[in-house]
């Protein structure tokens, strides 16, 4: 019997990369999409060190087309509060960060996907879903008419205003910060250094805040808060816009390319995996765009469904794996929201004690380093880590490194880097140690590298690593019994 | 416990007392508010324990209720 592929809804960048990785791994599937083209305007701009790695592994080089940053800004008023860097250590393959168009991450995935044969439809909006046994039928309506699609797995990566979660019928629930923000992109010649850009209470936009951040091709990209007063309609025309960047911009002469007003949200749903059913990125979860957290985390998502899911269909793991899924980046949409609703509670305090408390943080930033960590423009987009993971086998006897549950850092290897060198199933790094690793990818740290600090490694030390670059389980004596065990458990084995 | 001193604990309480009304008397509350706040942030980056800390605020809110 043929079996009909695996169906992703939705062409954004989760999507996208959900479809490449399931046919990297073997897997048919197809991409359905409800609209005609790739994204329009900006959108998600910053790329992080993290979903960067992802996209190497998937066979994208980003880097290049992009705007390359690892430091940033905050400014109080017209003073210079202080700068941070994201990636102090250096020594990495990927950067802490790029901003390029969302539209461009999407060429290059289509670009990949059209070199495996991969399907994207679009014009192709589904209307209804059916879950069944082992397998989901939906309703789609194209330009020829309906159409009914049985697919054995359904990614539902169409957005945050998702309409398999709609047909599903499962509540999206969470919170509504009462503000509004001005985002638009300017093209323009202007010479500032490549790095974010964050000010509180702004010369040039007094009692507000605002964000600047360089893209390619002399686009920059520009927030504006507004206040929850403002009204959405009217800030929307240019003849309100325009005057708003003159102020922030002076005499330099720029074309308004795209601009928006938003109001942010950060909530979820409350799993992820429904069945047969998969939620990841928007359509599970949603955040403000302070952090870079949004289109980020999807691309985590996917990173940690993909390998699962391929597993569970080729009857190497049984089902329950997909649990993990659930459970793991449930933690992590849990971790973002908190964070970006930190960071915009900051942005946006609401009554006169958060306000004073606000000033009085930026009041003291400036002279008492105490107070800066306190500061929050954005707590910029990680690797999540998933503490709670019935994946993760228990570790003693370290000090530091990643701990099991937690993404690697990654390393130069002599010529190769470390990430790029583990295997599309479990790997074992090993660190002098002679461990044989059957069903592997193999890796041996040179005695040379820097990795051995930054896994805390002692001869003999070995780091079971998952095909998502997630310790699973470490040991400074690891046997072949601990590394069966271990293994085991990281594919699901029920224990 | 978290180890919050809350017996007295000052050789000269008048005279903090004083000096504390000094830093803001002359302010309206939106201004002696900010500068509560400095003098908050800055004693408990001093405290560190965030345990001292959380006892302190608890009290400070079950002050609510005293009357």
């Amino acid at each position: 019997m043929a079996t009909n592929p695996i169906l992703v809804i939705g062409a954004g960048p989760v999507g996208l990369a959900a479809a490449l990785d399931l046919a990297q791994r073997g897997q048919s599937v197809e991409v359905l999409d409800a609209g005609h083209s790739v994204s329009d305007g900006s959108r998600a701009i910053c790329w992080a060190k993290r979903t960067l790695e992802i996209f190497h592994r998937l066979g994208l080089e980003l880097v290049p087309s992009g705007i390359t940053w690892q430091r940033g800004r905050v400014f109080k008023g017209a003073r210079d509060l202080y700068q941070f860097d994201l990636q102090p250590g250096g020594l990495q393959q990927q950067p802490a960060f790029i901003n390029l168009a969302q539209a461009d991450v999407e060429r290059a995935l289509l670009d990949q996907l059209a070199g495996l044969g991969v399907p994207v439809r679009r014009g192709h909006t589904v209307v209804g879903v059916a879950p069944r046994d082992n397998g989901v039928s939906l309703e789609v309506e194209t330009a020829d008419g309906q159409l009914t699609l049985d697919t054995p797995w359904l990614l539902a990566c169409d957005g945050a205003r998702s309409t398999i979660r709609r047909c599903l019928g499962l509540p999206f629930k969470g919170k509504v910060f009462e503000d509004r923000f001005l985002i638009a992109d300017v093209r323009m010649a202007a010479d500032y250094p490549t790095e974010r850009w964050f000010w509180f209470d702004p010369p040039f936009h007094p009692g507000q805040s605002a964000l600047l951040h360089r893209q390619p091709n002399n686009i920059w990209r520009i927030d504006l808060q507004l206040g929850w007063d403002a009204d959405p309609d009217h800030e929307r025309q240019p003849a309100q816009i325009l005057p708003r960047l003159h102020q922030m911009l002076g005499d330099r002469a720029f074309e308004l390319v795209w601009a928006s007003v938003y109001t942010f949200q950060c909530r979820r749903i409350e799993r992820f995996a429904h069945g047969r059913v998969l939620f990841a990125g928007d359509s599970a979860h949603q955040v403000s765009p302070f952090g870079a957290r949004g289109a980020n985390s999807g691309i985590q998502d996917i990173d940690n469904l993909v390998w699962k899911l391929d597993r569970v269909i080729r009857g190497a793991s049984p089902e329950t794996l997909l649990a993990s899924y659930d459970l793991e980046r449930i933690e992590a949409a849990d971790d973002n929201i908190g964070h970006s609703t930190r960071s915009t509670d900051f942005i946006a305090p609401k009554g006169p004690w958060a306000q004073a408390l606000r000033g009085a943080v930026l009041d003291l930033a400036a002279t008492h380093a105490f107070a800066r960590p306190m500061v929050n423009s954005g707590r910029l987009s990680q690797a999540s880590v998933y503490r709670a993971s019935p994946l993760s086998s228990a570790d003693t006897g370290f000090a530091a490194g990643p701990k099991p549950g937690m993404a690697i850092p990654d390393a130069p290897l002599g010529d190769r880097w470390l990430i790029s060198s583990l295997g599309a199933g479990a790997s074992l790094v090993r660190f002098g140690a002679t461990l044989p690793a059957p069903d592997l990818t193999g890796i041996d740290v040179p005695a040379d590298s820097v990795a051995w600090t930054r896994f805390d490694a002692t001869p003999g030390t070995a780091y079971l690593v998952r095909p998502d670059g997630y310790v699973a389980a470490r040991s400074r004596t690891p046997t072949p019994d601990w590394l069966a065990t271990a293994t085991a458990r990281a594919m699901g084995a029920s224990q | 416990m978290s180890g919050l001193i809350t017996t007295p604990n000052l050789a000269n309480p008048d005279a903090l007392y004083a000096e504390l009304v000094a830093m803001a008397g002359d302010l309206s509350a939106e201004e002696a508010l900010n500068r509560a706040a400095r003098l908050i942030l800055l004693l408990a980056n001093h405290i560190g324990d965030p345990a001292v800390v959380s006892h302190a605020i608890q009290l400070a809110v079950a002050a609510d209720q005293a009357d």
